[in-house]
C-alpha cells in the first residue's frame, strides 16, 4: 500500500509535468480538445484510488493509456448509437477509421519521440483569437496541468467564473476551427506565448507577500512552462531571455519578504539569502540567449536583473549601466513604467534631483501607485516633504504588504527623512 | 471547414466607380484576390452590397405583422458592406486569407459556417 499523501503528490506532479503533453497527443489523435481534457482529468482522479497498490513506474504512460482507452470507449459508444440511428452502416464504418487506433504508433513516453506536442498546445492556448484572460487561464489549466480551483485561487476569482471561461474557450477552439498545429507565423505566435508566460510570472511576483498562502506558486508554474518553451525552441533568444529574467527574480524571491510578510527593499535584502545556484543558471541562460544576436525586451530586462543579482553589495550596483539599459528597453517597447524605472536608476547614479527631474517629465502614470511611491522616496531623499506622495501611493495599491510598507514610510517621513528608493524590477512590462 | 468573412468598412469614402480614374486598378486587385481564392480551392461565394442608404429593415415580433423600417443608416463608423464565403483548413488559414483581402482599412469578422443548406 502506498500512502494517500504520496499518491496525491505523485498525481499532482504528473498533472503539472506531463498532463499537458498527454493532452496535446490525445487532442491530435482524437481531434477533440474538450473530450481529451475530460478524459485526462478523469484519469487523474482515477489515479488517486487506482495507485493504492503502487505508483506505476511510468505515470505519464499510465495517464496516456487510461485516458486514451476512455476516449476509444467514448468513440465506440457514439458510433454504436449512430449505427442504431442510421441504416447506412456502411458509410459509418468507413468514417470509423478516422478515429481508429490503426496506423497510429502507440505512445512511447520518451522525450525524443514527442517532438513539439507541448509547444503546439501552448501556442493554441495563447492563440490571438482568444482574449488575454482566456489565454492565461487556458495556459495554466490545460498546458500547466493546474485544476480549475487552483487557477481560480491564484487569480482570486470564483471557481465558477474560471470554469466558465475555460468551457467557453474550449467551445470556441472546437467550433471555430482553431488548429493544434505549428503556425506559419511562428515568431509572432511565440511572442504572444511569451507575453502570457511573462504575465503569469508577474502576477506571481506581485502576489508574493500578500496573505494568500494557499495560492499555487505562479512563479514556479511560469518558470516550468517557460523551460518547456526553451526546450522546444532552443533558437528563440527571447524565450531563453525570459527564462533568465524569471530565474534572476526567483533567486531573490525568498529575501523579498521578511519573516512577518513585510516587503524588504532591494538595497536592504539579505544578499546571502539569494539562491546562488539559480543566479548561476540565469547567467548561463542569459549568455546562451545572447549568442543568437537577436536582442529583445526580455533579454534587456534579464541583463538589468543580472546587474542586480550579480552585484555583491547594493553599493556595487552599476546604476549608470542600468539607466542606459532602461533607455534601450524604452526604445524597443515604449512604456511609461520603463521610464519610471529609468528615473530610479538615474536617481541612484546621479542623485535624487536628477531622478525627480526625469519623473516630472513622465505622463500617464498618475494612477500608478509605484509612480507616487517612487516620487515619495526621491523627495524624501532630497530632503523635501514626501508624506503626501506616499499617501497617494497607499490609496492606489491593493497589496497589503505594500500598504503596510507605505504607511510606515508616511510615519517615518513625517518625522525625519532617511529614505531609500523603492524596489521596482518585476513591474517592467515589455510592451502594451 | 467553411468560414464567412463579413466585411465592415467606412462606406463614406466609396471606391472609384466604373469610368473614374483608378477604377481599373481597384477592380484588378479584387479580381486577382478572387482568382487566388479560386486557384487555392478556397472559393465558395462572395458578394458586395449596395450602400446602407439602400437598406430596408424588417422587424419581426411574434404574432405581429412585420414592421418595415428605412435603414439602418450609417450611425457607426463602419458598415457591413459585403462578404466572402471561403473554404479553409482551419481558423489560422481563414485568418491568413482574410489578411490578404485588398481593403485599406476596416474590420473583417470571421465566423465558421455552422450549416449551409446548399453545401454539397
Amino acid at each position: 500500500m502506498t500512502s494517500a499523501s504520496d499518491i496525491a503528490d505523485a498525481v499532482t506532479r504528473l498533472a503539472r509535468e506531463e498532463s499537458g503533453r498527454v493532452l496535446a497527443l490525445l487532442t491530435r489523435r482524437f481531434r477533440n480538445l474538450d473530450a481529451a481534457d475530460d478524459a485526462v482529468q478523469e484519469a487523474l482522479i482515477t489515479a488517486l484510488t487506482a495507485w493504492k497498490s503502487g505508483i506505476p513506474k511510468n505515470p505519464a504512460a499510465w495517464l496516456y493509456t487510461v485516458a486514451r482507452n476512455a476516449l476509444i470507449d467514448q468513440v465506440r459508444r457514439a458510433e454504436a448509437s449512430r449505427r442504431q440511428l442510421h441504416a447506412a452502416a456502411f458509410e459509418l464504418t468507413a468514417h470509423h477509421t478516422n478515429h481508429n487506433e490503426e496506423g497510429e504508433p502507440d505512445l512511447i513516453m520518451d522525450a525524443s519521440s514527442l517532438g513539439d506536442e507541448r509547444l503546439r498546445l501552448l501556442l493554441l492556448c495563447c492563440h490571438p483569437a482568444l482574449d488575454r484572460d482566456t489565454q492565461v487561464a487556458l495556459t495554466l489549466r490545460l498546458a500547466g496541468g493546474l485544476t480549475a480551483a487552483e487557477v481560480a485561487a491564484a487569480y482570486l476569482l470564483p471557481e465558477a467564473t474560471l470554469t466558465q471561461r475555460v468551457v467557453r474557450a474550449k467551445r470556441k477552439i472546437r467550433e471555430a476551427g482553431m488548429p493544434l498545429s505549428i503556425p506559419a507565423n511562428l515568431n509572432e505566435r511565440v511572442g504572444a506565448l511569451l507575453r502570457v508566460l511573462y504575465l503569469i510570472f508577474n502576477e506571481g511576483y506581485l502576489s508574493r507577500g500578500a496573505e494568500h498562502v494557499t495560492r499555487v506558486d505562479l512563479i514556479t508554474e511560469a518558470i516550468r512552462l517557460t523551460r518547456q518553451v526553451v526546450d522546444e525552441l532552443p533558437s528563440s533568444a527571447e524565450a531563453e531571455g525570459l527564462l533568465a529574467l524569471q530565474l534572476y527574480h526567483h533567486a531573490r524571491s525568498a529575501s523579498r519578504v521578511d519573516g512577518v510578510g513585510e516587503l524588504v527593499l532591494l538595497e536592504r535584502q539579505y544578499r546571502s539569502g539569494w539562491n546562488l545556484a539559480e543566479v548561476t543558471e540565469a547567467n548561463a541562460r542569459l549568455r546562451s540567449a545572447m549568442t543568437h544576436m537577436a536582442p529583445g525586451p526580455y533579454q534587456v530586462q534579464a541583463i538589468i536583473a543580472g546587474h542586480h543579482a550579480n552585484a555583491r553589495t547594493a553599493a556595487d550596483t552599476d546604476w549608470s549601466a542600468i539607466a542606459e539599459l532602461y533607455r534601450q528597453l524604452a526604445q524597443m517597447a515604449p512604456n511609461p513604467v520603463v521610464d519610471l524605472n529609468r528615473a530610479v536608476a538615474i536617481a541612484m547614479a546621479d542623485g535624487p534631483l536628477a531622478g525627480l527631474a526625469m519623473l516630472d517629465r513622465l505622463t500617464g502614470l498618475n494612477d500608478y501607485h509605484l509612480f507616487h511611491a517612487t516620487r515619495g522616496e526621491l523627495l524624501a531623499r532630497a530632503g523635501r516633504p514626501a508624506a503626501a506622495s506616499f499617501e497617494r501611493a497607499r490609496q492606489l495599491t491593493n497589496n497589503d504588504a505594500e500598504r503596510r510598507h507605505l504607511a510606515r514610510r508616511i510615519t517615518e517621513t513625517s518625522a525625519a527623512s532617511s529614505a531609500l528608493p523603492p524596489e521596482t524590477p518585476g513591474r517592467t512590462a515589455p510592451s502594451t | 471547414m467553411e468560414f464567412m468573412i463579413l466585411i465592415h468598412s467606412d462606406e463614406s469614402t466609396p471606391p472609384p466607380a466604373p469610368g473614374e480614374p483608378g477604377f481599373e486598378e481597384f477592380m484588378g486587385e479584387w479580381m486577382s484576390y478572387n482568382q487566388s481564392l479560386i486557384e487555392g480551392g478556397h472559393w465558395v461565394s462572395a458578394a458586395s452590397l449596395a450602400p446602407t442608404i439602400t437598406a430596408t429593415t424588417l422587424r419581426r415580433s411574434p404574432g405581429q405583422a412585420p414592421e418595415i423600417v428605412d435603414g439602418p443608416f450609417a450611425e457607426t463608423k463602419e458598415q457591413f458592406g459585403g462578404y466572402y464565403l471561403i473554404s479553409a483548413e482551419s481558423l489560422d488559414e481563414a485568418i491568413e486569407l482574410a489578411g490578404k483581402l485588398p481593403i485599406g482599412s476596416g474590420s473583417l469578422e470571421i465566423r465558421p459556417v455552422a450549416f449551409r443548406p446548399d453545401a454539397e
